[in-house]
């Protein structure tokens, strides 16, 4: 319990963050490559065709993970948000801030390989269903906390805004969801879930585990190379990173 | 406080508030009554685009109707806070000694009277030009009525956040408008359920709970924002 609560009060320091982010960087960094890439020729060179949809299900194994982490980036950004109202933590200030372009990227991603695999499978780029609707909301709220940002000159008072608002979004989410299930029609439902076992062949869900655990990895390099740059760029009139450019180190 | 008596206890803070917004607005009216119009000009172009047949209306009246109520609550937030930091009184407001969620709540609550709760008696008036059949019409007051106060709660958030900014209307609606997804399906399919022969239990118990839940959370949210638009 002390050593947790040691590590929670150090974590108001960026630049200690800094100087052991590095390590967890280049983790999560070999972990995404070594994953993804496993993950993804699996899925895709050795996975069994599916009997009804052949070989056009498969680009289920970018589909589903970038629609998962895209949720996720979301719920990080809420609990970031409460961490900096709460605590005024920097560092949650940060996470706010290099979030945003991760999480709507992947939401893009995810929406657009949805319109891709639709195509062959409902006969549509676009089915206004449970799921889909609900990406197409969460990528309004990411656009909605990206304007609120763009919109703020102070940066201190965009931050704390932003986390009002990511706050308040992520407690709206689950009730953006159910209603938005309600009128579930043509989709599938959901492919994965942690009580049940799932109705795929292993040879064929293996591959997505992999992959939904990859791109996890791929969010936290991001998030920290990204968290790394931002800390420097602020701390910039700092002697600890005038000495660590002085010294030549990233 | 315009008022010269300070009031000591949390309803007379609320009243007196309240009283004070609802004799502003009501000395500004075209104000409030602008929100009011904007939703029957609208109507007026949906019934034009869509042609003026019966069945082509009715089909989506209680559709139409909620998305323009949703529209001009949005365009009625714009002006809640926006007197009040022009000439400081909201900075006074935020510096009581009293709890400062219990005058935004009296806020909040004037501008539904003027917007959710006007657009509501005032649906009648839409149903008829839309051809909603009239035992329909129960169930969409209903829904407007359980569904509006949320609009103006989570509404006020985004009001909040964005006052301090100069161009603030198209980001009102970019950031609250979202939120407004669930109440806009539970209050269309309220109506929508009823007219298939359906229950509607659950669509109001589901716009009695987001109101309730707007209710608890959107005042605090409220008062952070604004303390934030304040501050910059």
């Amino acid at each position: 319990m002390a050593s947790l609560k040691e590590f929670w009060h150090r974590l108001g320091s960026p630049r200690w963050f800094y100087q052991i982010s590095g390590l967890w960087l280049k983790l999560f960094g070999v972990l995404a490559l070594l994953l993804l890439v496993t993950g993804s020729v699996w899925g895709l060179a050795f996975a069994p065709p599916d009997y009804q949809q052949g070989n056009s299900f498969r680009i289920m194994y970018v589909h589903v993970p970038t629609a998962i982490v895209s949720q996720s980036a979301y719920l990080v950004m809420g609990v970031a948000g409460i961490v900096l109202l709460v605590w005024r933590m920097k560092l949650a200030d940060m996470v706010l801030a290099t979030i945003v372009p991760f999480g709507m990227s992947m939401t893009v991603l995810a929406l657009v390989t949805g319109a891709i695999w639709g195509k062959p499978t409902w006969g549509a780029w676009w089915v206004w269903d449970a799921r889909t609707t609900s990406m197409l909301v969460l990528l309004f709220l990411y656009f909605g906390i990206y304007a609120l940002r763009q919109s703020i000159p102070a940066r201190e008072s965009a931050g704390r805004a932003c986390a009002v608002l990511a706050v308040v979004g992520m407690i709206n989410i689950p009730i953006i969801k159910y209603s938005v299930d309600w009128w579930l029609t043509l989709h599938q439902p959901a492919t994965f879930t942690l009580t049940q076992a799932p109705s795929m062949p292993a040879v064929m869900w293996l591959p997505l585990a992999i992959n939904v655990l990859g791109i996890y990895c791929l969010f936290g390099a991001n998030l920290l190379s990204r968290l790394r740059l931002e800390i420097l760029r602020r701390e910039a009139g700092t002697q600890w990173v005038r000495d660590l450019v002085a010294r030549g180190a990233p | 406080m315009a008022d010269s008596a300070q009031p000591r206890s949390v309803v007379g803070l609320f009243g007196t508030q309240l009283r004070r917004e609802i004799q502003t607005t009501a000395r500004s009216m075209e104000e409030a009554v602008n929100p009011l119009i904007f939703l029957f000009l609208a109507i007026t172009l949906f019934a034009l685009s869509v042609g003026g047949g019966v069945e082509d209306l009715r089909a989506r009246a209680s559709g139409i109707i909620w998305v323009l109520v949703l529209l001009a609550n949005m365009l009625s937030l714009e002006s809640l806070f926006r007197r009040d930091y022009d000439d400081g009184t909201l900075e006074q407001m935020l510096l009581l000694a009293q709890p400062v969620f219990v005058p935004i709540l009296a806020k909040i609550v004037a501008q539904w009277c003027l917007s959710g709760l006007a657009m509501t008696l005032l649906a009648p008036l839409a149903a008829l030009i839309l051809y909603l059949p009239t035992n329909e019409l129960p169930v969409l007051l209903l829904s407007l009525l359980l569904g509006t106060p949320a609009l103006s709660l989570f509404g006020a958030v985004g009001a909040a956040l964005t006052v301090g900014l100069r161009r603030g209307g198209v980001l009102l609606g970019l950031l609250i408008l979202p939120l407004y997804v669930p109440v806009l399906i539970f209050g269309v399919g309220a109506v929508s359920e009823h007219m298939a022969g359906v229950s509607i239990n659950a669509q109001i118990y589901w716009l009695l709970a987001i109101t309730m839940l707007a209710l608890t959370v959107a005042p605090f949210a409220v008062q952070a924002a604004l303390r934030i638009s304040v501050e910059q």
